[in-house]
């Protein structure tokens, strides 16, 4: 303790900044935003972040404009939701409507994996990855390039209007709106031939949809990522409200360690000289300057924070230049935490960070410190084997899932016709689909229909035991099949039989259920 | 009640009622709140100029945009006409067998057919077009009077036994219950014809029943039954009945015969409408 510098020898800065949701002045229901100015933090998590920024916007951006080719006969985009012709495509992956039960089991993933990332490192989706988060941290990025860091920031926002501050706002707004057309002009891209699309934006030719659709994500970018903010979080977005339900006492989640940090003091040198039990906290506040969400983590786990972790390398920051240990603020689970509270509390119940120093600096053996193997444990392996179960099953399904299907809807007016020749003639609507980009030949029979005949409408003078037919690429091909029999050969008047559409060539066979109808006179 | 009170722990002004001491707090609106009240207002009142909304005597004040449901209706009708007028023309100039010949013109035929079907035949062909007692099924391959397209169009053009029309299609079977045929004849014809058809189980009388089919039936039904669609006699030789196939059904039909009526659709719906109805028809199965 008493070898490590002065705070202002080591060049720390007190900021003057109170969180928003000081217990003191907090209010039960919504009250009118506090302006918050998010200082630049720099280290590890930030840097991880940086990462992630480029990453989730690198494939925001650019996924539109990957090709796959599909051959001739189907768009060479790689990942496109072609509503016009109600079809999705992902790569390898095309998918019919009748097929959208794989999105609903990506959804199902997609929440299975978010109570997995939560039961580990908390709110993990919120401090890297959410879109709000992510482009929030594009939208101060801005910010800080014309208008400075915290304390510059706060300078101008303090100033009457004049013409420096009304350039920096007017250039501000400008990238941000700029920013919110390419957002929302990347959206569109998803649903339509990209360079199709570019260039008909361009010239002004593409459907108002696309440009309503720009306008409209245009301003919810622009207002939830540069003027709305964290009260998007706090106010708007319910996975604060939910996510309790998802951490236990072992995930990790952002935590001042006060075991360590307290009895705080902004002079610590002085308060030790009197003798008096001082924390590595010195009340810089660095902590709450570079919080996005204007909140102080050394009042605990509260529901405005998104666990970006940027207070802990502020906090890091701090403890280097004072040679502390670091981790004041880290990485924690409840339970560790709770354990190193009751190594530092005195008889009296009071905070006393010597009680879990060592002799030449570090923490005596029984403190338990951020430990990343508190990641596996039976409920996230739990967790994990649903979400793997539910992929692995979408994957097999998948692979094995048919490429050509048969429809058949049976005549209900009337059901059955009396023909000349005492047979009785059903009429069925089929629609045969060709879910694969590519021309098929097709072969379709009855099975199960003594003495049935078929024959497509307008084709009555030549019945047939077997029609073959060529199947569009990627289409559904509808025709109108009339299938007669004598009701001398049949059970009864309602004969269960199958039709079969079979490719030979592909050797894949599709086959429906259907009904042969007769009335009761013709059976006695 | 006049007199401002701010309540302390909230710092809200109250609104003077007290209850057992526990007092109203007269919070304000949510800002936010207030400006889309003021918006939607504030909208309201460009609506109203630029959107028909007042109520006067007898209409209401036009809006300044000049917008009507009803013009609306009248132009999308308009474009329905002028998408399908190609389709039309191309109809009225072809004979009908040309439309089922021609896929396109074909289904784009079939479709309209189908719903002036619905609209002008279904009453008594029935909206499936299966008839019933009296009125023919059109889905079968049994046609009274001919089923080729051109046939069809003909009887739907000018109807059958139709007063007002001088082409309709006509003819008239004779009563042979009015002394032509004694009732033991008639009841041998009724026999002999469920025999042609294959239902019947009586033992007939076969020399002499042929005789007389011979003499009285075969003119209009043809030598064997077959029918003949040329006069509109229909077949008996099959299972399709227009009025029954049981023996006493068929009995008073030889004795008294019912003689249905079409009416002539020509003059009453355009040509077009006539050639696609019986387009529409000719493909429910059983046109020839």
């Amino acid at each position: 303790m008493l070898d490590t510098p002065s705070k202002k020898s080591a060049g720390i800065e007190d900021f003057d900044v109170d969180a928003v949701n000081k217990a003191g002045t907090r209010q039960p229901l919504y009250t009118a935003r506090k302006k918050i100015f998010p200082k630049r933090a720099s280290g590890s998590f930030r840097r991880f972040k940086w990462l992630v920024m480029l990453l989730t916007l690198t494939v925001y951006y650019v996924t539109p404009w990957l090709r796959w080719d599909r051959g001739d006969f189907a768009p060479d985009q790689a990942v496109l939701v072609d509503l016009a012709n109600r079809r999705f495509y992902f790569f390898f992956i095309e998918i019919w409507p009748q097929e959208f039960y794989y999105v609903a089991g990506m959804l199902v993933m997609a929440g299975v994996g978010l109570f997995l990332i939560t039961s580990t490192v908390g709110r993990a989706w919120c401090g890297y990855t959410c879109p709000q988060t992510v482009w929030v941290d594009l939208f101060l990025v801005v910010e800080r390039f014309f208008e400075g860091d915290r304390n510059a920031r706060i300078k101008l926002d303090k100033q009457k209007m004049n013409p420096n501050k009304l350039a920096r706002r007017l250039a501000k707004h400008s990238v941000w709106l700029l920013i919110g057309v390419a957002t929302g002009g990347a959206w569109i891209f998803y649903f339509a031939d990209a360079p199709t699309l570019l260039g008909d934006l361009v010239r002004f030719d593409a459907p108002f949809i696309a440009y309503g659709t720009i306008a409209i994500l245009t301003a919810t970018t622009y207002t939830f990522g540069g003027l709305m903010r964290e009260q998007v979080c706090t106010y708007m977005c319910p996975w604060p409200r939910i996510q309790a339900a998802m951490l236990d006492e072992h995930s990790l989640t952002v935590t001042y360690n006060d075991w360590r940090g307290e009895p705080r003091s902004k002079h610590a040198k002085k308060a030790a000289a009197e003798g008096k039990s001082v924390g590595d906290c010195v009340d810089c506040n660095a902590c709450v300057a570079v919080c996005p969400m204007g909140i102080d983590i050394r009042d605990g786990q509260q529901l405005e924070c998104i666990t970006c972790a940027l207070c802990i390398d502020a906090c890091d920051d701090v403890m280097d230049r004072l040679g502390k240990e670091r981790g004041l603020i880290s990485y924690a689970t409840l339970n560790d935490y709770n354990i190193n509270m009751r190594l530092a509390m005195d008889e009296g119940d009071r905070i006393d960070p010597n009680r879990v120093l060592k002799e030449g600096g570090g923490f005596i053996d029984k403190v338990k410190l951020t430990n990343w193997r508190s990641i596996i444990r039976p409920r996230t392996i739990a967790y994990f084997m649903v979400w793997a179960a539910i992929g692995l099953g979408m994957l097999t399904v998948l692979s094995l899932r048919a490429r050509l299907d048969v429809n058949v809807l049976h005549d209900r007016n009337p059901l059955y016709v009396a023909l000349t020749d005492g047979t009785y003639r059903n009429g069925y609507d089929v629609k045969i689909l060709n879910m694969t980009p590519e021309h098929r030949e097709v072969t379709i029979t009855l099975e199960g229909l003594p003495g049935g005949e078929m024959w497509l409408a307008g084709q009555a003078n030549e019945p047939q035991q077997a029609i073959t037919m060529t199947l569009e690429p990627d289409k559904v091909l509808p025709v109108r099949l009339y299938v007669a029999a004598d009701p001398a050969l049949l059970d009864g008047p309602h004969t269960s039989y199958t039709i079969h559409v079979d490719d030979a060539t592909r050797g894949e066979t599709a086959s429906a259920r259907l009904k042969f109808e007769a009335p009761e006179e013709a059976f006695q | 009640m006049s007199k401002k009170e701010i309540d302390e722990l909230s710092g809200t002004q109250t609104t003077g009622h007290e209850w057992d001491g526990i007092k109203e707090l007269d919070t304000p609106m949510p800002r936010w709140w207030l400006w889309t009240f003021y918006g939607t207002i504030v909208w309201a009142i460009g609506y109203c100029i630029a959107y028909p909304a007042i109520p006067l005597v007898n209409s209401a004040t036009s809006g300044l945009l000049g917008y009507s449901s009803r013009a609306n209706l009248e132009a999308s009708l308009d474009d329905a006409q002028a998408a399908q007028v190609s389709f039309i023309n191309e109809i009225n100039t072809s004979e009908p067998s040309k439309i089922i010949a021609d896929e396109e013109l074909a289904r784009f035929a079939r479709a309209g057919g189908r719903s002036t079907f619905k609209v002008y035949c279904s009453q008594c062909h029935g909206s499936g077009a299966a008839g019933s007692e009296g009125y023919a099924n059109l889905n079968d391959d049994e046609w009274i009077w001919g089923g080729t397209v051109e046939e069809i169009y003909t009887t739907i053009a000018h109807g059958v036994r139709y007063a007002g029309d001088d082409a309709t299609r006509f003819n008239e079977m004779p009563a042979y219950g009015d002394g032509i045929l004694t009732n033991e004849q008639i009841g041998l014809m009724a026999d002999y014809v469920l025999k042609l058809s294959e239902t019947g189980t009586q033992p007939v009388e076969m020399a002499e029943a042929h005789t007389i089919f011979a003499e009285n039936c075969a003119a209009c039904h043809g030598a064997s039954g077959a029918g003949e669609p040329q006069l509109g006699g229909p077949a008996l030789n099959n299972g399709i009945w227009l009025y029954g196939g049981d023996r006493d059904t068929i009995v008073a039909q030889i004795s008294a015969p019912r003689h249905g009526v079409m009416p002539a659709w020509e003059g009453r719906l355009s040509d077009a409408t006539i050639k696609q109805l019986a387009v529409y028809v000719h493909g429910l199965g059983g046109g020839q």
